[in-house]
């Protein structure tokens, strides 16, 4: 009973892992909450939808064309929508941000309507595979191998690459990174469409897994992906990805001990659990002053 | 080679630079020196791009890179060893050293780069693995220069590299200032530390609340009556 939770619990932890990152890296980069970012998760769901209804593509085909297109949308919103402001307040960004995630769950629901959609059945096998006395799906290994080869592929993009180490030279002193020669305007850029992509993952996983896409869905998954940034640290990429699996986990058992009215409230018990006792997370860094 | 005219900088509607000049030729070690609050990190930042210009112009070596943004300039061979600092702090001091080199896209050179950094200063070396955040002050400073010298600088701005150290620190930072200086590379340099700015630099320039009020042969400025009894303590 419990190992069985415990999969569950870290199939649905990746998929918020996969919000939570881009959370935590444009946080990391311009301290601005994207509250967008539901919305995006939520695009690439439907994109991914659009994709394999309308255009009969394979499910992996729908999803790397449905990263594409977040990746391109969360480099539209940040230079439209956060770039005119960034000398502004951080009010101000935020409210462009509440502005930019209503407007495109309202765009989704005008087009597609307000009922929950879902993926034709035959879109991915499922098979249940047993491990001793628990089971596991095929569709959560799959949620599983794809999370975590996205997150390894992050990790190698950050720590590797030319590209990746400004990002992390950006998070750490923006300034100075402006100093060595670094054109901060591209790895904000960057790092919107890598968060986006993985955001769209992130929504193409979670469609498939309860078999409904919806315009509200970003709202939730957002917040909790959020909740679960915080938890991991705010702006910390191992704490997100920690905070996802951690949070999700956490919620699975919390419903199977019986608590399941208080799935939702889980999450934001979590947030504001951490936010009183240890702001800067599991895996955070003291919070500098950035001049 | 660097020509500042009639530079005016404010933060919001306070005026930091009141249209001051200044001039660096090539080869130099130039000091700017003035008490604290004067205007010394507002020039440099402003040279380097980081803040915005209100009004002048900056021309390096024949082309004008006034509101140019900061990657650019450093692009064309000025780069900024900013005030306190500022290494990566968790990045290891390679990393560091690499971003310093951000804007060279030879390999070669970088490795050349790393052998010649690792020559000025072999504790960086000794401490190559190691996150930025772990090392002394000394060795950060160190480290800001280093990582500033990857990029092959033609000019290379250096703000207060004094400030917080041991005397004995101070001492050897110099020493290897000029000996950047002598292997080609020009400086301006802020000081706090008059005394020790006007020991190594050819030339001087004073500021007094973002006001340019004196300049001239740093031996000159050191014997400047003015300059002694505000500057150097007597
Ligand atoms: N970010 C800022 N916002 C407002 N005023 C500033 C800022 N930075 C510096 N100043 C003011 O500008 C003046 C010059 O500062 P600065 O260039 O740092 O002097 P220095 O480097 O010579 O000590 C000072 O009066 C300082 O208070
Ligand atoms: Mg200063």
């Amino acid at each position: 009973m419990f190992w069985q939770q415990l999969i569950n619990g870290i199939a649905l932890g990746s998929t918020y892992a996969l919000i939570a990152l881009g959370y935590t890296m444009v946080y990391g980069i311009i301290q601005l909450i994207n509250f967008a970012h539901g919305e995006i998760y939520m695009v690439g769901a439907f994109a991914a939808l659009v994709f394999v209804m309308i255009f009969k593509m394979n499910i992996f085909l729908a999803m790397v064309l449905a990263m594409a297109v977040c990746l391109l949308m969360g480099v539209v919103i940040e230079f439209i929508a956060y770039r005119p402001l960034r000398r502004s307040s951080r009010l101000s960004a935020l409210i462009s941000a509440i502005g930019v995630s209503t407007f495109l769950s309202t765009l989704v629901l005008l087009i597609f309507g307000a009922d929950a959609k879902g993926f034709p059945d035959h879109v991915f096998p499922v098979v249940q595979i047993h491990i001793g006395s628990a089971e596991i799906s095929s569709l959560q290994l799959l949620i599983i191998g794809i999370s975590a080869l996205l997150m390894l592929s992050l990790e190698f993009i950050v720590h590797h690459t030319k590209i990746g180490k400004a990002m992390r030279a950006t998070s750490q002193d923006y300034t100075t990174a402006a100093l060595m020669g670094v054109n901060v305007n591209l790895v904000i850029s960057f790092t919107f469409a890598l968060g986006s992509a993985l955001a769209a993952a992130g929504g193409v996983l979670v469609g498939i897994y309860f078999n409904a896409v919806s315009f509200n869905m970003g709202l939730m998954a957002g917040l909790k992906a959020f909740a679960a940034a915080v938890l991991g640290g705010i702006g910390s990429i191992p704490g997100a990805m920690l905070g996802g699996v951690l949070l999700g986990v956490v919620e699975v058992l919390g419903v199977a001990a019986g608590y399941s009215s208080y799935r939702d409230a889980i999450a934001f018990a979590i947030l504001v659990g951490v936010l009183m006792f240890k702001p800067t997370g599991l895996l955070g860094q003291k919070i500098q002053k950035k001049v | 080679m660097l020509t500042v005219e009639h530079l005016t900088v404010n933060y919001g509607a306070i005026r930091a630079l009141n249209g001051i000049s200044l001039d660096v030729r090539e080869g130099e070690i130039v000091a700017l020196i003035g008490s604290n609050g004067a205007g010394k990190t507002t020039t440099l930042n402003a040279i380097s791009g980081v803040l915005p210009i209100a009004a002048g112009t900056i021309r390096f070596m024949e082309r004008d890179i006034t509101n140019l943004p900061p990657h650019q300039i450093t692009a064309s061979g000025i780069v900024h060893v900013p005030e306190g600092r500022r290494v990566f702090p968790r990045m290891t001091v390679m990393e560091n050293l690499e971003m310093g080199a951000y804007t060279c896209k030879d390999k070669e050179a970088i490795r050349k780069g790393f052998k010649e950094v690792f020559q000025w200063f072999p504790r960086l070396e000794e401490r190559k693995r190691q996150l930025a955040a772990t090392l002394s002050g000394g060795e950060q400073q160190m480290l800001a220069m280093g990582r500033a010298l990857m990029a092959r600088p033609k000019l290379m701005l250096m703000d207060e590299p004094s400030m917080g150290l041991a005397p004995m620190l101070v001492d050897e930072i110099f020493k290897i200032i000029r000996a950047i200086n002598a292997a080609g590379t020009t400086i301006l340099l802020v000081e706090q530390n008059a005394h020790l700015a006007l020991s190594i630099a050819h030339r001087a320039f004073v500021l007094e609340t973002g006001e340019m009020v004196l300049s001239g042969p740093a031996a000159e400025l050191a014997n400047n009556p003015e300059v002694r009894k505000a500057y150097l303590g007597e």
